[in-house]
């Protein structure tokens, strides 16, 4: 089962913190990203590898766009 | 011939004898490098506390006459801080960079910017209680503002002799909110409602309505408080310009050239108000505990009416936003969503912050505006 996680706030991707086939735990910090000129981390919803990453560093997102796949 | 030499070799240590003679013009150049050293080494307010602690040396060295009439900065003082043209400038600029839209979006979040305001009143209070003359205390309730140019113009209209101590006082506790804000927000909440999870849905802001807000609120709040309207008038014309979209070039102008001017020169005055002799007494202390304890009790303010909200809405509002209700911006904004994340990784609350917020800028001036008008009203002014 995939879980996607998902952007909380409109805002710049700065960072993505990890690559495609990853293992990640559930509230690891997988990308960073500019609101308010603020930079705010966001945590994967869960543990599992990482699937697809669908943004891109430096691209405009809104909320509730999904940023990243995991399975 | 040689006599003459001595004597004019000896007015060369005049200087020296006079620092001798009073150790307070010592600890005020003390007191200027420290927040000298707390702007470039503690990036605290740089743009300000730079300008401050230099003008606090400058007027400090015995026989300083910058500040004396004519000095160059007593012009600049007496042009722009006497007349309290230099905090009214800064404002056009604030109004400039303030995006009021999360306010407007939900307009619910203005009251925790009303909220967050009332440390003011209750400084107020306990200055008078203290026996603070009714300008003076009024001036010390004004740090609980958290906003420096409000603070400045109150007090240069009201009690010019407390300047120094207010504007240092509101400058560098605004750089310490972060600082100042969290253990207060944890104590007055339950993990259970630090936790709470606000979802961001974005509400689009109408064009007319973004350029309503700033008429709307200049003329209700002028008839409402004539005396507050130039801080009212000056905030709302800089927010319209922008929101105007046709007049960039001079919302440019008033958020980068004119602000950057007018911190300068507020800067250097405000530091050579800081003279040894009048600045070193206890009263300065109790000004700067009272301001402390000011941005204190709106933070407590702020949360408390979270809480209140949050019984209201049946637990939809997460309290912690009631602490960006200051007008700290966005200083506050970020507090919130920093300490909101730590609590609960899923919890994002800066657009819910950035919208007290925002409403902290006009609920500030808005305070500061009415207590004008109730004090005109009695006849103190």
């Amino acid at each position: 089962m995939s879980t996607e996680v998902k952007s909380p706030i409109p805002g710049k991707i700065v960072e993505i913190l990890v690559n495609v086939g990853d293992q990640v735990a559930e509230d690891e910090e997988i990308i960073v990203m500019e609101a308010m000129k603020m930079k705010n981390p966001v945590y994967s919803t869960a543990a599992g590898s990482v699937q697809e990453i669908k943004v891109k560093e430096g691209e405009e997102v809104n909320e509730d766009q999904v940023l990243v796949v995991l399975g | 011939m040689e006599d003459a030499i001595i004597k004019g070799l000896l007015g060369l240590t005049v200087g020296f004898q006079h620092l001798l003679i009073d150790w307070r013009n010592v600890i005020m150049i003390l007191v200027g490098g420290v927040l000298i050293w707390l702007g470039i080494k503690k990036d605290c307010e740089p743009l300000l506390l730079l300008p401050i602690g230099f003008g606090c040396i400058l007027v400090n060295i015995p026989l300083s006459e910058v500040m004396m009439k004519d000095g160059f900065i007593r012009i600049i003082y007496d042009a722009g801080i006497d007349t309290e043209l230099f905090p009214l400038l800064i404002f056009i600029g604030i109004g400039a960079m303030t995006d009021f839209g999360p306010v407007l979006a939900r307009p619910s979040t203005f009251l925790l910017g009303a909220a967050g305001q009332f440390g003011i009143f209750l400084t107020l209070l306990l200055a008078l209680a203290l026996g603070f003359p009714k300008l003076e205390a009024i001036s010390i309730g004004i740090i609980g503002a958290c906003d420096g140019p409000t603070a400045i113009y109150v007090t240069s209209k009201f009690a010019p002799q407390i300047l120094g101590a207010v504007s240092v006082a509101a400058y560098s506790y605004m750089a310490l909110v972060p600082v100042i804000q969290p253990p207060i927000m944890k104590l007055l909440t339950t993990k259970k409602e630090r936790e709470t999870i606000m979802e961001y849905k974005a509400k689009p802001v109408s064009k007319t309505t973004k350029l309503l807000f700033p008429l709307v609120i200049t003329v209700i709040g002028g008839l409402i408080a004539p005396k507050g309207l130039p801080l009212l008038g000056t905030i709302m014309l800089g927010n319209f310009m922008r929101e105007s979209g046709v007049v960039e070039r001079l919302t440019k102008a008033s958020e980068n050239e004119i602000a950057n001017v007018v911190t300068l020169f507020l800067g250097l005055c405000i530091g050579c108000t800081m003279v040894g002799p009048a600045f070193i007494k206890a009263q300065t202390l109790i000004i700067l505990a009272l301001g402390f304890l000011a941005i204190c009790l709106d933070t407590v303010c702020g949360v408390c009416f979270g809480k209140i909200m949050r019984v209201v809405t049946g637990g939809k509002i997460n309290p912690l936003i009631g602490a960006a209700g200051i007008s700290a911006f966005p200083m506050a904004a970020r507090v919130v969503q920093k300490e909101g994340l730590k609590y609960n990784k899923r919890n994002y609350l800066l657009m819910h912050a950035m919208g007290a917020n925002a409403g902290g800028q006009i609920g500030s001036v808005i305070a500061a505006a009415i207590m004008l008008a109730i004090l005109a009203g009695m006849g103190v002014i």
